[in-house]
């Protein structure tokens, strides 16, 4: 094996980057590092494009009337940034970045169990990503990422077939990952690795892959019957043609709902070992946070129509939709109490990770508990369809979700680049987020109470929502500065920064008993794991672990 | 800008003060777990940081705790659920005996035609202090009928009704918006709630120029000859109507329904989906050959053929409409903002 040479090597190590140079050996990779890199390379591109339609949205509501840019452009600008940060960014964004780099290396395995599959779900994945962007060139789609009938099968003018096959390609791109995770999970584990010794983060993905191999076909056949019945006229959803557009709405919420899951869970999985790193402690209640991922995997495939209150199901299927939606509201609470009660009586560190996910504890709280106001029949009624449901989304999916993306980015940065990068800089963008993304949502929970609805691109006739839309779009422009700074300081650093060690955070966790940047087969030999996760009593009391190091 | 600034919606029908209620409890709630959570992990980050030479204190669990964060935030949701559910419920309920109203949307505006026959666009006449029946359909796509002020909203599906309602407590001049995205002019399809006085209302009302809905029914349900089988004896081919509306219905398959709106809108477009027992299927679809007006026309008909007290109120009186008197000027209160939208359709 080539880890034999990498040790006689004393100037520069061999790692994953630097055996193999050229385009064709990134191509043409199977190594679960690279694929990473690819995809943290693909979905940084889509973030910037989703993030530039979202700045543009803002601007045109700065004032009521629609001055900025037409109708037309404004439904397809909140459309294309809703395909784009779902499809394009989020749900790949934890599993096939940081997931396909760590669940290998967490578990001591070599590489992902197919991994084949795994660089052929990337090129799926970009199959997908050129279909969405030749879509979003030629003239774009305005139907909303929701894709409602009959409005997308036979009233939009725009190019919904196309973005309709782009998201269905793209969603094997998911499948795949989510299949080859739990096999790699089952299978590949090191000798000693038991289920309950496992990384709390392979227990958020292994949930995470669940929803993506039994939620992902569901709306990949709903799109197909969407492009069937546009294209082919067969009447599936419109009532003209004998369709029922309720049956499109409880098949796309189908996937739809649990689909926030999908971004959530790997998010809760980041924040749980920054937490535990940075507080130099076990997590407390290990089993709880692990079965609650898999309760909210579970529990969240039942709970689909609390999207529909107002569509025109009976009364009674809203009163069973809005119960089993509280279900799912007790494991993330679990969660959130754990979490803080694993700070008490720690040892507590403020770096750059940790400071996002005190960000993800903040704004998840209170995207959860606002979850409790839309799950409630009564309030729903009145702010479903209005900003209400954006603020609480986004605080789910971009202050919880994306918080722990940025957060485990900056953990296991030294590990995937070798590079350490500027602390200084990365608590100052943590915060600039926090700052930013609460100015803009939080007037928009306000807004949505007042009843301003969502997807208006012009509300002159309703001057008086102007000073939070004000606030929402001043705020958006601090969160963009937010969200460039860690692009440049990251890039910044693989040129300059300081080279990182093995292990710079001290933190337990099989990956970082390898080298930094590690070894394409990621240890020399096979681990065998004698201890329990989250050992930080004994990293600390100067116990070594006896896990093979390279180097 | 900022003399326009208003934190929290008007308030102006009797649903209004109960979503307020709820909403009011779980800021109060939310307010108290936030705080909870914040203060825990301020405290212990600020308490518990990080000094040299003291070790972290290792905690594995406790189960007393992880049942305690567990049943009590699960009894605070139950009566969370609990309270939404009646709210709820009362405001998808209507009251026996409401005013009715039918509304049609269509990219992008609203139609609304009162059961005493006057018709609207993107404006809505109420009266104030009377429960209001909206039974609603699309032209084309879903809509969703929005008042913030009365916090209520209805999907307006293609195809069906769907039915909501409201009793305003408030004179004044609301906001009416489309919720559902439906293209271009999404944004544009909003209208004004004029709620008046009783007497006001009824001066403006006064102004019908064609008579009732069901009238207006009557003479469709003639002229497309569905006299001639659904006749008022038990002669005729097709059921009789007179009394059926809201009693239920024996299917030749064996089920029992209640004829409602919906089932007397689909037996108009697809007669032979629910047939009753002892007909043969042979009525021909009207799809295509009635406007969706003159489905609600119909519709209204066929329910001022049930015994009065059995549907709404604008059967029980249409006596009280007086066809060609000039419309009174309308008077709106409580807003001073103007209606440009709105447009009465003579």
């Amino acid at each position: 094996m080539s880890m034999a040479t990498a040790t006689v090597q004393p100037v520069e190590r061999e790692d994953y980057l630097n055996k193999h140079y050229g385009v064709g050996s990134w191509l043409l990779t199977t190594d679960h590092k690279r694929i990473a890199l690819l995809y943290l390379i693909s979905i940084t591109f889509f973030f910037f494009v989703g993030g530039f339609f979202a700045l543009l949205m803002r601007l045109e509501l700065l004032t009521p009337a629609g001055d900025l840019v037409q109708a037309d452009t404004y439904n397809k600008l909140f459309s294309m940034h809703g395909m784009v940060m779902v499809f394009f960014f989020l749900i790949p964004s934890i599993p096939a970045v940081l997931g396909n780099f760590l669940v290998p290396m967490m578990i001591g395995a070599k590489d992902l169990a197919f991994p084949k599959i795994n660089l052929l779900s990337w090129y799926l994945y970009i199959i997908g990503g050129v279909m969405m962007t030749h879509c979003i060139l030629t003239g774009g789609v305005d139907t909303g990422w929701t894709f409602y009938t009959p409005f997308s099968t036979a009233f939009s003018n725009s190019k919904v077939i196309e973005a309709g096959l782009a998201i269905f390609i793209n969603g094997f791109s998911s499948i795949l990952t989510g299949l080859n995770f739990v096999v790699t999970i089952h299978r590949m584990r090191a000798p000693g690795m038991t289920w309950s010794r496992l990384p709390l983060f392979i227990w958020a993905h292994y949930a995470t892959s669940i929803i993506q191999i039994l939620g992902t076909p569901v709306v990949a056949i709903t799109l197909v019957l969407v492009v069937a019945e546009r294209a082919l006229h067969l009447g599936i959803f419109d009532p003209k043609l004998g369709g029922d557009p309720l049956l499109f709405q409880h098949l796309f919420w189908f996937y739809s709902h649990p689909a926030v899951y999908i971004m959530i869970l790997p998010s809760m999985g980041v924040v749980t070992e920054v937490i535990a790193c940075f507080s130099r402690k076990r997590i407390f209640g290990y089993h709880f946070v692990a079965m609650s991922s898999v309760a909210i995997a579970v529990f969240g495939f039942l709970v689909w129509a609390h999207h529909m209150f107002v569509a025109g199901i009976s009364v009674y299927a809203a009163l069973v939709f809005s119960l089993l939606s509280y279900s799912v509201a007790v494991p993330s609470a679990v969660k959130v109490f754990n979490w803080t009660a694993t700070l008490y009586k720690g040892s507590i560190h403020y770096d750059a990770p940790m400071l996002y996910a005190f960000g993800f504890l903040g704004l998840f709280t209170i995207g959860g508990l606002t979850g409790l106001f839309l799950a409630a029949l009564g309030v729903d009624v009145h702010v479903t369809d209005t900003y209400f449901v954006i603020a609480h989304f986004h605080y789910i999916m971009v202050g919880g979700a994306l918080m722990g993306y940025l957060g485990g980015l900056h953990f296991w940065w030294p590990k995937i680049s070798g590079r350490l990068y500027p602390e200084g800089w990365a608590r100052l963008a943590a915060l600039i987020v926090f700052i930013g993304f609460n100015l803009t949502f939080f007037p928009q929970f306000v807004l949505g109470y007042l009843g301003m609805p969502r997807r208006y691109y012009d509300y002159s006739h309703m001057p008086e929502f102007q000073v939070l839309n004000v606030l929402s779009t001043a705020g958006s422009t601090i969160l963009g500065i937010g969200y460039l700074l860690p692009m440049i300081y990251f890039l910044w650093s693989m040129r300059y920064g300081k080279p990182a060690p093995d292990n710079p955070w001290n933190a337990a966790g099989l990956e970082w008993q390898t080298q930094s940047p590690p070894t394409t087969f990621n240890f020399v030999e096979e681990p065998v794991v004698t201890w329990e996760a989250y050992n930080y009593d004994e990293i600390d009391a100067g116990h070594k672990q006896e896990a093979p190091v390279v180097g | 800008m900022f003399n326009n600034f208003p934190l929290w919606p008007d308030r102006a029908s009797s649903t209004a003060g109960n979503v307020d209620a709820l909403f009011i409890f779980l800021i109060i709630v939310s307010g108290m777990m936030t705080l909870l959570v914040f203060t825990a992990v301020i405290y212990f980050a600020a308490r518990f940081r990080h000094r040299k030479g003291v070790l972290a204190e290792q905690i594995e669990g406790s189960i007393p705790l992880e049942l305690t964060w567990t049943i009590i935030p699960l009894g605070v949701f139950m009566v969370i659920f609990l309270w939404g559910a009646v709210v709820y419920f009362n405001s998808r309920t209507p009251p026996r005996d409401s005013t009715e109203v039918y509304v049609v949307a269509k990219q992008w505006m609203w139609k609304l035609e009162h059961a005493e026959g006057q018709r609207e666009i993107n404006e809505l006449h109420v009266p104030v202090g009377r429960d209001v029946k909206l039974i609603m359909t699309s032209q084309d796509v879903i809509h969703s009928f929005f008042i913030p002020a009365f916090r209520m909203k209805q999907d307006v599906l293609p195809g069906r009704y769907t039915v909501a309602w409201f009793h305003a407590t408030k004179p004044g001049v609301y906001h009416l918006f489309c919720a559902e995205y439906c293209g271009t002019q999404h944004s544009g399809m909003i209208g004004d709630i004029v709620v008046m006085e009783p007497s006001q209302y009824e001066a403006w009302m006064s102004g019908s120029p064609s008579g009732p809905l069901s009238a207006t029914g009557e003479k469709i349900f003639a002229e497309l000859g569905c006299v001639t089988c659904h006749r008022t004896d038990t002669q005729g081919r097709g059921p009789n109507l007179q009394g059926m509306f809201g009693k239920p219905v024996q299917l030749q398959d064996g089920r029992t329904i209640t004829a409602d709106e919906n089932y007397v809108r689909e037996s108009i477009l697809d007669p032979g989906a629910k047939v009753v027992n002892g007909f043969k299927p042979v009525m021909p679809t009207f799809q295509g050959i009635v406007s969706e007006e003159q489905l609600n026309a119909l519709v209204a008909y066929v329910k001022s053929l049930a015994p009065a007290g059995q549907t709404g109120g604008q059967t029980a009186n249409p006596a009280t409409i007086a066809p060609g008197l000039n419309p009174a000027p309308v008077t709106t209160h409580g807003s001073s903002k103007g209606s440009p939208k709105g447009t009465k359709v003579q």
